[in-house]
């Protein structure tokens, strides 16, 4: 059995917390030391989180809940495509939940999630300000506009085909 | 203090500062519903069941939650307040599975109980349910989510009594799931298997794992010799689960019921005690004289073994290497035992009964097998399966003539009944080794400085010319002041006992859940059967494990003197630092 907590965590992560430790209640700069962890790996993996853990000297079943609770914190690394329906208002009533479900059921995941090959990861976004082309997804810097469910299929299959091209091309 | 003069369903109460709407309220026999709440826990104010109302509040209060004050005029019982209280517990039925009469609670379900005493007759509302797998990947406990109403009293416990902080919230809202880190599989995780989550939960969301079928198997197995011994505290708690009063001694029942389920043979874990209290008593002996690796620490609690594993892999050094009685029985028997019965110990089936969850791991640790590949303690009961056994079989316990023991391993010195309370190993072992070290008969064998009425007693003991100083902890939070206290080297232990559970065994994770009207962890129940030890080992004649006279002969034949090669061999064990590390 492993008994150590390898460490995984980058340095300038290990100095941050040694010098929450020398605050009050250290415990609270938790979120803060995620944050940091997820604007430099894009989330946040298990072996982070419990190393996080042994060194701010919060049970890792704490950290779990805090990184489980915040819909901030991705446990998956994002996909080559980050799909992103929009769910304000305009889109919401021009049946944005809709096209979410045809997401979810196409790509077998849900919000926040990423599919197993690694291609797409799967969220919702508030108001994009471009209400007039609702309802719009946006897949990377993309933005498609007026989308119905039934061209759900197809946006997945024209991202899959834009990966092939980029990778002949290479 | 100040006292403050409050109104509840008119009747004037004076009560302290401080005190809460619902302890007012019990002052004057007004029993307020409630389902988070859990005395000796901190306050959740998680299900509402207990509001009141509190003329000029906007909204209904959480009676455990709210402070008396001055002049309050509070209302406990009308008609609204009732179907306020109603619908919640119906809210949380509607989340809940309709599978009482299949459920291991049946009957004893704090929830079952609340909604019959709500009147709820009748499923008003059907909405979406919660659901999860059964997560059973540990020998000890199991975790059912979907029977969870995330009350927090588990969570509560874990980290406030047991300081192991396993489980904890996660997710939010409808998704809300207790689990430990990562919802990793309990077995994979920090949990320590002490089963205070299963007494606390109201539900049947936390259980421990089921070996009632496997007993039942070799029950009726005429290839199996099947031999049984039961723990110390098992004696002092089983009566409740026949609901007999706490701290009614129950020995004998106990073993006639065991014969009559089909036993072959009955022995009592005590003679595994007394063997124990003889190697460890040589171990502190050995340890004093040369100075090395002090404090002795005991090692009897399997919950604080695998504590130390996870948390306090430093203390490994210092801790006993005693293989706890259960487990030193069970090698007896499948060893001395089938040796001079010229019986196959493939064949003996050794069940124990203990107050312990975690004695189903510690039977399950590969340290505990015997070369050639079969456990020695083929099954662990709790004091809760042992009592639906007795039940299931249609014995009516409260008529039963008492029996006895079989010899030579039924008997047992008084030293050894007090293992099932905190401070007996202490004073039974302290018995044992005042009269080595000293070469003198003792005059007084109470050693009361070491009976501990709380989580932590400190004590200096005189043997002879020497100062010893020892230490008591229950609760494995106190465990961790304790240590905390050895590694600052702040005082100089030479022995110290732990138990992971509150009290000791007697408030072990598979004892009786407690009667109506009764708490976990109610400090009076544990003092009970605190008690009831203590008069079986007062009435005893032999009252010091080395004078058990089939000790002595098991000594003679078998193992010539503690601590020599064969006792190391078959009586000692060893520890290994876990993974997860537990965050102290």
């Amino acid at each position: 059995m492993i008994t150590e907590t390898k460490n995984t965590l980058p340095k300038e992560i290990c100095d941050f917390i040694d010098v929450c430790l020398t605050r009050e209640h250290p415990e609270s700069y938790l979120i803060a030391v995620l944050h940091k962890l997820q604007q430099q790996f894009g989330y946040l993996t298990r072996e982070h989180m419990d190393e996080v853990a042994q060194r701010l000297h919060v049970p890792a079943s704490f950290v779990s809940g805090v990184a489980t609770f915040y819909h901030f914190f991705r446990l998956q690394p994002r996909g080559k495509f980050s799909i992103s329906v929009c769910l304000g208002t305009a889109c919401f009533v021009k049946g944005a939940d809709k096209i979410l479900d045809a997401f979810r059921a196409e790509l077998g995941v849900d919000l926040a999630e990423t599919t197993k090959d690694g291609l797409f990861s799967l969220d919702c976004t508030r108001c994009l300000g471009v209400c007039g082309l609702a309802p719009v997804v946006t897949i990377n810097d993309k933005v498609y506009s007026q989308v119905t469910p039934q061209q759900v299929p197809d946006l997945i299959n024209r991202a899959k085909a834009d990966l092939e091209t980029t990778e002949t091309k290479v | 203090m100040k006292t403050i003069h409050l109104t509840i369903d008119d009747m004037q109460v004076s009560v302290p500062e401080g005190t809460t709407l619902m302890q007012a309220a019990e002052t004057i026999g007004v029993h307020i519903p409630r389902l988070c709440y859990l005395p000796n826990l901190s306050l959740e104010g998680a299900c509402r069941i207990c509001i009141v109302e509190v003329a000029g509040a906007r909204t209904y209060q959480a009676s455990c939650a709210t402070k008396v004050a001055e002049g309050m005029i509070v209302k406990t019982n009308s008609p609204e307040i009732r179907q306020a209280r109603r619908d919640l517990v119906e809210l949380i039925l509607d989340n809940h599975p309709m599978e009482c009469q299949t459920c291991d609670r049946d009957g004893q379900c704090e929830l079952q109980t609340l909604a019959y005493s709500m009147g709820v007759r009748e499923r008003l509302f059907e909405g979406k349910r919660k659901r999860y797998e059964v997560e059973d990947s540990s020998f000890s406990v199991i975790r059912n989510s979907e029977k969870c109403i995330l009350c927090r009293r588990c969570v509560r416990v874990c980290s406030e009594v047991q300081g192991v902080h396993n489980l904890s919230q996660l997710y939010r809202g409808f998704n809300t799931l207790v689990a430990p880190a990562h919802v990793s599989p309990m077995l994979e995780s920090v949990c320590i298997n002490c089963g205070q989550c299963i007494n606390v939960c109201p539900t049947a969301a936390f259980l421990e794992k089921d070996s009632t079928d496997d007993v039942w198997a070799a029950l009726s197995d005429p290839n199996k010799h099947v031999v049984v011994h039961i723990a110390p505290s098992i004696r002092a708690a089983i009566g409740e689960g026949f609901g007999l009063p706490a701290g009614t001694p129950e020995t004998n029942r106990t073993v006639t019921a065991l014969r009559r389920l089909g036993f072959d043979v009955v022995f009592d874990t005590n003679f595994g005690a007394d063997l124990t209290i003889m190697e460890e008593a040589h171990e502190l002996a050995t340890r004093l004289k040369s100075g090395e690796n002090l404090p002795l620490i005991t090692s009897c609690s399997p919950g604080w073994i695998k504590f130390l594993e996870h948390f306090y892999p430093e203390f490994i050094p210092n801790t006993s290497t005693c293989k706890s009685p259960m487990t030193m029985l069970s090698v007896l028997l499948k060893t001395y035992y089938a040796e001079k019965h010229k019986l196959d110990p493939k064949n003996i089936y050794v069940v124990s009964v203990m107050p312990c969850t975690a004695k189903k791991f510690e039977s399950r640790r590969p340290e505990h097998f015997a070369p050639a590949g079969y456990p020695y303690t083929d099954a662990v009961l709790t004091t809760r399966e042992l009592v639906w056994m007795i039940k299931a079989y249609g014995i009516d316990f409260k008529h039963l003539t008492p029996g006895a023991f079989d010899n030579p391993l039924g008997f047992s010195s008084g030293a050894a009944d007090i293992f099932g309370t905190t401070g007996g190993v202490m004073e039974a072992a302290l018995r044992t080794a005042a009269e080595a070290l000293t070469g003198k008969p003792l005059t007084e064998l109470n050693f009361t400085e070491v009976r501990a009425t709380t989580g932590l007693k400190e004590a200096s003991i005189k043997i002879g010319d020497a100062t010893i100083n020892v230490a008591v902890a229950n609760g494995l939070n106190n465990a961790k002041t304790i240590l905390e206290k050895v590694k600052r080297g702040e005082k100089q232990f030479h022995l110290i006992e732990i138990m992971a559970c509150p009290g000791g065994c007697i408030g072990g994770g598979g004892q009786p859940y407690p009667s109506e009207g009764r708490y976990v962890l109610d400090e009076e129940i544990l003092k009970l059967r605190a008690g009831a030890l203590y008069n079986i080992d007062e009435a005893k004649n032999v009252r010091k494990s080395h004078e058990n006279p089939f000790v002595q002969d098991l000594y003679r034949e078998y193992f010539q003197h503690p601590g020599s090669e064969k006792a190391h061999k078959l009586l000692h064990t060893h520890y290994t630092p876990r993974s997860p590390r537990g965050i102290k």
